[in-house]
C-alpha cells in the first residue's frame, strides 16, 4: 500500500475552493491532539482559541489591530511568491519601515503639525522597500539567491533597531529603559473608534491595500506579466517580461507594504520604538499568504484567522495556562497542512498496491522552480 | 593563546559545520530543504530535555539525532510524496520547529545542562601547537570530520554516490534507468535531518550547555548559506565552516576586550559577512552553473 499521485487533466475548482478549510479542519484536529498531550481539555483549549476572542467589541478591535500587520505584509508577499520571487525578509522590512517612519518623531520631535503622520507613513514605505531592493538588486544583478539574503538582513534590522533604542535613540527622560520617547499626537495614527476598541487605520490600510492588489493582479496586464513569470520564466521570455524587473518590482511592493505595516504597528499600536515591535508578523504572513491562496481576498480573511491565533494563544494562556508558545506551534502546523492540501487542488491521490497500475496518461512534471 | 583560539573557532565552526554537510546531500539529490533552522532548534532541544531528564549527554545526542531526522521525514513526505513547493514546505519546518521547540522548551529554560565531555586522544594529544586543537577535543568535533570525509568518500567514490547524484542531477534519467527517484530523495533528507539535529544537540551539549529560545538564531540559515559558498563541495564546507567561526569568534572576541563598536554591529557580521560571501560566490555564474544540481527544488513526479 503506497500513496499514489495522478494528476488532474485539470485543476479542481472545487478543492481551491475548499482546501484552505480542509488545512484548518485538520489544524484543529492535530491541535486537540497536541492540546490533550499537554494536558489540557482540548475542547476548552479551541474554545479559548478560536471562540473567545470573538465574543466582545475590543476584543474584535484587537483583531483588527493583530491582522492589519498580518494582511499588509501577506498581500505584498502574494505578489512575490506569484511571481517565484522568495522574499521571506518581511520581518526586517516591517522594522525598516518602522525605523524610518520614526525617524521624524524621535529625532525631530519640535515638528509637530498635521503633515508629520503622512510623512511618517511615506518614509515608513519607502524605508521598507529599500530595505527589500538589497536583495532584490543583489538577486537581479548578481543571481544572489533572494532566500537567504533577505532572511539575513531580518537579523541585521533587529540588531540595528536594538542598537537604536539602547544608543542614540534612547529617551533621555526614561529611566534608562531601551525605548523611545513617546511619538507625540501629531505622529500617532488615530483609532477607529476610541471609546469601543484600539483598531486604529493600519487595519482601512490593509483591506485597501488588499483591494488594490487584487484588482491589478486579475484585472491588469501587470498583474498576468505577474503570474506568468511566476508559472513559467520561458513563457514570460518570450512575451517580453523581463524576470530581473519583476524581482525589483514584486520586493519593491511588498517591501513598501510591510514598511508601512512597520510603521502603523509603531505609530499605531506601539507608540513608540522598542528593542521588539513584532511577534513574528513577517514570518507569520507566510503563512497567511499561503492560507489565502495568494489572492489578495482570500489573505484578508486569512490575516483574520492567523490573527484569532495570536489573541486565542493569549485568552488561552490566561484562563487555562496554556503556553503562549502554543500558538506558535499551531501556526507552524496549520501551513503544513494547507501545503499537504493544496496538492489536492492538481492531483487526485489514491492508495496503490504495491505494483505501480499500468497508465498510459503521463503526468506532465510541473514548470521548474527556479529557486537555486 | 592561537590555540585557544583555534579551539573556540572550532565550537563555533562544528555546528554549522554537521548542519551544512547533512544539508549538501540533501541538495545533491536534488532536495531543498529550507528547514534546516527548525530541524536544529528540534535537535536542540530534544538533546538537552533528554540530557537533562536521563543525566546522559549520549542519549540526548541519539534522541537529537532521531528526532531531527523524523522532523526532516515530514518534510520529506509532503514535498515527496504530496509533491508541495519545496521552498514554502521548508520555511512551514522552520516556523513549525521555532514553535514546537519553544513549547517543549519552555520547561527546560534556566536549568543547568550537561557538557558533552572532552575526549583526548593519548600521545596525539600532547603534541605542541595542534595536538589540543586536533586531538583533546568534544567527541562531536571528530564526528564532523568523519562526517566530511565520509560524506566525500561515499558522494564521489561510491556507487551509491553516484545514483545519489544522478538523482539530483536529472530525475528523470536515472528514473529511466530504474533508480527510484522518491526513495533516494527520502533517504538523502532523512540524513540531513539526522545532521541538523546533531547540529543542534551541539548547540545545547556543547557550545552553551543550556536551552534558551531560539538558540540556533540563524546557524541553520547560515548553514544552507555555506552549501551554496562552497559550491556542492564536501571539504569546500569544511573551509567555509571555519572561516564563518573565525568571522562569529572573531566578534565575540572584539566584544570582550571592548573595541569602540557597538557591540550591535559586530553581532551583524556573520549575517552581512554571510551576505558578502554569497554575493561573491554568485558572480561567478560559471562556478555556479558547473555545480548546482540541476533538478535542486524541481518536484518529481513518476512517470507510469
Amino acid at each position: 500500500m503506497r500513496l499514489e499521485l495522478v494528476k488532474r487533466p485539470q485543476h479542481s475548482a472545487l478543492f481551491s475552493a475548499v482546501s484552505p478549510f480542509i488545512a484548518l479542519a485538520l489544524t484543529m484536529i492535530a491541535g486537540a491532539i497536541m492540546f490533550s498531550l499537554l494536558g489540557k481539555n482540548p475542547l476548552d483549549a479551541l474554545y479559548y482559541y478560536f471562540i473567545d476572542p470573538l465574543r466582545e467589541t475590543w476584543s474584535l478591535h484587537e483583531l483588527a489591530v493583530k491582522a492589519a500587520p498580518l494582511i499588509l505584509i501577506a498581500v505584498g508577499l502574494s505578489v512575490c511568491f506569484l511571481s517565484n520571487n522568495w522574499n521571506i525578509g518581511a520581518e526586517g522590512q516591517f522594522i525598516a519601515g518602522a525605523i524610518a517612519g520614526g525617524i521624524l518623531p524621535v529625532v525631530f520631535p519640535h515638528v509637530q503639525n498635521v503633515m508629520v503622520l503622512p510623512l511618517m507613513l511615506v518614509m515608513g514605505i519607502a524605508g521598507g522597500a529599500a530595505y527589500a531592493a538589497v536583495p532584490a538588486l543583489l538577486k537581479a544583478r548578481f543571481n544572489t539567491n533572494e532566500i537567504l539574503t533577505s532572511l539575513m538582513l531580518v537579523y541585521v534590522a533587529q540588531l540595528f533597531l536594538d542598537w537604536l533604542v539602547r544608543g542614540p535613540w534612547r529617551d533621555p527622560g526614561g529611566m534608562n529603559f531601551p525605548e523611545t520617547r513617546d511619538f507625540h499626537p501629531y505622529a500617532v495614527l488615530p483609532e477607529l473608534m476610541p471609546s469601543a476598541g484600539r483598531a486604529n487605520w493600519g487595519i482601512v490600510f490593509a483591506l485597501v491595500a488588499a483591494l488594490i492588489l487584487w484588482f491589478v493582479l486579475r484585472r491588469t496586464l501587470k498583474g498576468f506579466e505577474i503570474r506568468v513569470l511566476g508559472q513559467s520564466p520561458r513563457a514570460g521570455r518570450f512575451a517580453g517580461f523581463s524576470a530581473s524587473r519583476m524581482v525589483m518590482v514584486s520586493f519593491l511592493i511588498s517591501g513598501g507594504l510591510a514598511g508601512l505595516a512597520g510603521i502603523s504597528e509603531v505609530a499605531g499600536t506601539i507608540g513608540q520604538l522598542q528593542p521588539s515591535i513584532s511577534p513574528g508578523y513577517g514570518f507569520t504572513a507566510i503563512i497567511v499568504a499561503f492560507l489565502g491562496r495568494l489572492n489578495p481576498l482570500g489573505i484578508v480573511a486569512a490575516g483574520f484567522v492567523l490573527a484569532l491565533s495570536y489573541l486565542g494563544g493569549e485568552a488561552a494562556q490566561i484562563s487555562i495556562g496554556l503556553s503562549d508558545k502554543a500558538a506558535r506551534a499551531f501556526q507552524g502546523m496549520l501551513l503544513f497542512f494547507v501545503l499537504g492540501c493544496d496538492t489536492l487542488i492538481h492531483y487526485r491521490i489514491r492508495l496503490a498496491h504495491s505494483a505501480p497500475s499500468k497508465r498510459t496518461d503521463v503526468p506532465q512534471p510541473s514548470e521548474p522552480a527556479e529557486v537555486a | 593563546m592561537l590555540e585557544s583560539i583555534l579551539i573556540t573557532i572550532a565550537t563555533a565552526a562544528t555546528p554549522l559545520l554537521i548542519a551544512a554537510i547533512g544539508e549538501l546531500v540533501v541538495e545533491r539529490s536534488g532536495v531543498l530543504n529550507l528547514g534546516v533552522e527548525g530541524m536544529m532548534v528540534m535537535g536542540a532541544v530534544t538533546g538537552f530535555g533528554v540530557t537533562v531528564t536521563t543525566g546522559s549527554p549520549w542519549l540526548g545526542v541519539l534522541a537529537a539525532v532521531l528526532v531531527g531526522a523524523a522532523f526532516s521525514l515530514l518534510f520529506g513526505f509532503l514535498t515527496l510524496t504530496l509533491v508541495t513547493n519545496q521552498v514554502a514546505t521548508g520555511l512551514a519546518l522552520t516556523l513549525l520547529g521555532l514553535g514546537v521547540s519553544g513549547m517543549i522548551g519552555e520547561a527546560f529554560i534556566g536549568m543547568p545542562g550537561i557538557k558533552l565531555g572532552s575526549i583526548a586522544i593519548p600521545i596525539l594529544s600532547d603534541l605542541p601547537y595542534v595536538g589540543r586543537f586536533l586531538f583533546r577535543q568534544d567527541p562531536l568535533f571528530y564526528v564532523s570530520i568523519l562526517l566530511v570525509a565520509g560524506v566525500a568518500w561515499f558522494l564521489f567514490y561510491t556507487r551509491a554516490g553516484l545514483t545519489l547524484r544522478s538523482v539530483g542531477d536529472n530525475h528523470d534519467s536515472a528514473h529511466a534507468l530504474g533508480i527510484s527517484v522518491i526513495a533516494v530523495r527520502y533517504g538523502a533528507v532523512a540524513f540531513g535531518g539526522a545532521c541538523a539535529g546533531l547540529a543542534g544537540a551541539y548547540l545545547s551539549l556543547v557550545y552553551t550547555p543550556q536551552w534558551i529560545e531560539n538558540m540556533t538564531a540563524g546557524r541553520g540559515w547560515i548553514a544552507l548559506a555555506l552549501v551554496v559558498f562552497a559550491s556542492w563541495r564536501p571539504w569546500r564546507v569544511l573551509a567555509g565552516a571555519y572561516l564563518f567561526g573565525a568571522v562569529s569568534i572573531g566578534q565575540l572576541h572584539a566584544q570582550a576586550i571592548g573595541v569602540s563598536v557597538p557591540s550591535q554591529f559586530l553581532s551583524a557580521l556573520p549575517y552581512l559577512a554571510t551576505i558578502a560571501v554569497l554575493v561573491l560566490i554568485s558572480r561567478n555564474r560559471r562556478l555556479t552553473m558547473v555545480n548546482t544540481p540541476a533538478c535542486l527544488g524541481r518536484p518529481f513526479v513518476p512517470a507510469r
